[in-house]
């Protein structure tokens, strides 16, 4: 099945090195994360080493080999959304979700990460779930995020 | 349908013959007005449209627009050509906006309410917020729908690529961007005249013109704006700019979190290629040029340019020494042209209009318009595009409105995490590439973060080199090591664990990062500390020798406490995320300053000035 996907995926891209970061950006959206069999699959297609796409996925944020949780609640920490109070924000919700940015429930269902700037910066501070943005947030707000029962 | 040179102003003048007449119900569906329920609006819209009997009439239309800059205020719903402005809209008001569409007027509930005057607004162009602006980057960004090359057409879209493929040599080309004076809208502020006439200069098989829109400046968003609103326009401008060149491939550089952008400007190519505007043989002539997109990986480095082209070559974004030109050897190796999103969308306007026209507006070396974001502490939040030199005063206070809730300015970060932040006593500097940097600053992309009282200028130059450190690409060892030393110093100041002799340390790494390291980011790492420490000094006094953060931001560092102005009106209360407020109604409120997190909502909240912040008690 993942093999099957992720041939779907190699297939749109020309066999060469200057596809890999797009092919890998197809890959997380995909699996939510670069299984390590398709890793070696995309090397095999991009004609590298399999070091070099773990390099290159190391290298930018946009990559993990860690599957991510169903919900990802991601804190915009752009400048305008620092200055509105966004740490406070991502304290809040390490505070109620019970982890760091960058890690993922123990029962997978959320992931929190940080991103730099979603450049929607007349609506600071954000905090963007699942894609959908929430514009003009304040700390009390993360509860309502998140399923009710599952805050620490 | 294929266009050619022959026809193309035939098919341009038969579109705007088949409009004449034809008004419009215009839907904001940028990132921001979708974030505020923008799609929701327009489906209302759509269906009352329908339920009035006014769907599918061809004097009716219904577009959905890209981003008009001013994001807090929407959903925006506007009406062409009156121009009637509509703000904060939600599904709901869809029957009286349609109502008030066909009254040809307007629903005075959805106005927009001056700040000065209190009276409501009816139209676009009467905004203050509006009416200072000049908007030549931003021309079409709001009145057309960005998924629509006749739109785009109509409002005279590739008139200048056609008028550069019937009589203007390549020469001809680079001549009237240097006599334009146009500087690179990314920051660098490199003429971009002379950028292409090396390119063109110089020895390659190929040649290449990538577009810089990676807009990492956190703060900044016009490029997302101009991207996801008007992709034609940037198409253009990178067209013109190939064929100066005899470029044969192009590339869009694209953050992966702007994936709105990415979609409009993917349909952008397709329809251009469908039409004979981008691919083989463009508009019937021998001109042939392609356009991909490569999208970021969430790495600011990347927004350098040999970055950039390591990154679109699918390796590390590492970028590297400057004694090679891009201009010589780029993207694979070959000649390539790189520039920001700002400064191709100007291309056609220059060739259009003349370069006279252009360098007429802005200041002796810096012509045009720029775009601004500006956000923060101010009353209008948004994208303002003014000819280069206005004040930032006026851009701040005039054109932004000032300080909200009668708070007190305090500095405006400009130029991104390589800029500075300046004080009230250089808000009279004119913003153009050269003025802020004498100050210590830089105008950059154009981000202007307004900070308030409420801010402390510690804890902004610990968020810039804690946003440096994760995004150091570790080549260099004075950026990436001293990165770190930095943030370990002012974080123990953030802390309460200041000591005096912090001072020389800093300046010491600083003096290290600017002399030591290979590419912008690591030389103009240091300009966030230095600027603090030129101009806030003694905020950072008073929290190593009176442990105070007077901003009320270092959590170690104050206290807020409930005052007598207290009427009990449980607003603080309910704000509290730790419900560490107590106090019955119409009673003196008391914080528990154990359970206290320092996290302010309380202070905001209270509109009596009832929260104090002082020196920390408790442990």
């Amino acid at each position: 099945m993942a093999e099957q996907l992720a041939q779907k995926i190699l297939e749109k891209y020309p066999a060469d090195e200057g596809s890999l970061i797009e092919i890998l950006h197809d890959v997380q959206l995909q699996f939510r994360y670069l299984p390590r069999p398709v890793v070696d699959e995309v090397a095999a297609h991009c004609g590298v080493a399999v070091s070099k796409v773990v390099s290159v996925a190391t290298f930018y944020q946009a990559f993990s080999f860690e599957k991510k949780g169903e919900n990802v609640i991601r804190i915009c920490t752009g400048t305008a959304c620092h200055v509105k109070g966004a740490s406070l924000i991502g304290d809040e919700a390490e505070r109620l979700l019970g982890i760091a940015p960058g890690e993922t429930t123990p029962d997978g269902k959320y992931s929190l990460e940080e991103v730099n700037c979603v450049g929607a910066c007349a609506m600071a501070p954000l905090v963007i779930k699942n894609e959908q943005y929430h514009g003009k947030f304040k700390p009390i707000d993360v509860k309502d995020l998140l399923e009710p029962g599952d805050a620490e | 349908m294929k266009l050619t040179l022959a026809n193309i102003d035939g098919y341009r003048a038969d579109l705007v013959a088949r409009r004449a007449g034809s008004r419009s119900i215009m839907v904001c569906c940028g990132t921001g007005c979708r974030a505020r329920g923008g799609l929701e609006v327009a489906e209302a819209l759509t269906s009352s449209l329908a339920d009035a009997g006014l769907a599918g009439k061809g004097e009716v239309e219904l577009t959905e627009t890209g981003c008009h800059g001013w994001c807090e205020q929407g959903p925006i719903v506007t009406f062409e050509p009156s121009g009637v402005f509509h703000t904060n809209v939600k599904p709901e008001h869809a029957d009286a906006i349609v109502e008030a569409f066909e009254a040809e007027g307007s629903v005075e509930k959805l106005l927009y309410r001056d700040l000065a005057t209190k009276k409501r607004v009816v139209r676009y162009d009467d905004i203050e917020f509006y009416s200072r602006q000049t908007r030549w980057a931003m021309r079409n960004v709001g009145r057309m729908s960005p998924t629509s090359i006749e739109d785009y057409i109509a409002r005279d879209g590739y008139s200048a690529l056609a008028k550069v493929l019937s009589g203007m040599s390549p020469d001809e080309v680079i001549s009237a961007v240097e006599k334009a004076g146009l500087r690179g809208r990314g920051g660098g502020g490199f003429d971009a005249g002379r950028k292409w006439r090396s390119c063109q200069q110089a020895k390659g098989k190929n040649r290449y013109v990538i577009c810089n829109g990676d807009e990492g400046d956190p703060g900044a968003f016009m490029d997302r704006s101009i991207m996801e609103a008007d992709p034609h326009g940037v198409l253009e401008g990178m067209l013109i700019a190939a064929y100066a060149l005899s470029a044969t491939a192009g590339y869009i550089y694209v953050r992966q979190e702007y994936p709105l952008a990415v979609e409009h400007l993917n349909q952008a190519i397709a329809a251009a290629r469908s039409q004979s505007l981008l691919g083989e043989k463009i508009l019937g002539t021998e001109f042939s040029f392609d356009i991909h997109i490569a999208r970021g990986g969430g790495a600011f480095v990347c927004g350098e340019s040999s970055a950039l082209m390591r990154s679109v070559e699918g390796r590390v974004g590492e970028p590297r020494a400057k004694y090679i030109h891009a201009t010589d050897r780029g993207l694979f190796d070959e000649p390539t042209v790189l520039n920001n999103v700002e400064t191709f969308i100007n291309v056609p306007l220059i060739i259009q209009h003349g370069p006279e026209q252009f360098a007429s507006v802005g200041t002796e070396r810096s012509k045009g318009t720029k775009a601004f974001s500006v956000v923060g502490k101010v009353n209008r939040n948004g994208l303002i595009e003014v000819p280069m030199g206005m004040t930032l005063r006026e851009l701040i206070f005039d054109v932004a409105g000032g300080i909200p809730k009668g708070r007190v300015f305090k500095a405006v970060q400009t130029g991104g995490p390589s800029g500075g932040c300046l004080p009230e006593s250089h808000l009279d500097l004119p913003v153009d590439f050269d003025s802020l940097t004498e100050a210590g600053s830089m105008m950059g992309s154009g981000g202007l973060i307004v900070m308030d009282d409420r801010n402390c200028m510690v804890d902004v130059a610990r968020y810039f080199v804690k946003f440096l450190v994760d995004e150091s690409c570790g080549k260099c060892v004075p950026c990436r090591e001293g990165l770190k030393q930095l943030l370990g110093i002012l974080t123990r100041i953030t802390k309460g664990e200041g000591v005096s002799g912090d001072f020389d340390k800093m300046e010491d790494l600083c003096f290290t990062l600017e002399e030591g390291s290979l590419c912008a980011l690591g030389k103009s790492a240091p300009n966030p500390v230095v600027s603090t420490l030129r101009y806030f000094r003694d905020e950072y006094v008073e929290h190593i020798e009176k442990g105070l953060c007077r901003a009320g931001v270092c959590a170690n560092l104050c206290s807020y406490v409930v005052n007598e102005k207290c009427n009990g009106c449980t607003l603080c209360a309910r704000v509290c995320p730790t419900e560490c407020i107590a106090g019955e109604r119409k009673e003196l409120h008391v914080i528990d300053q154990e359970a206290c997190i320092q996290c302010g909502s309380c202070f905001d909240a209270c509109k009596f000035d009832a929260v104090t912040i002082g020196e920390r008690i408790g442990s």
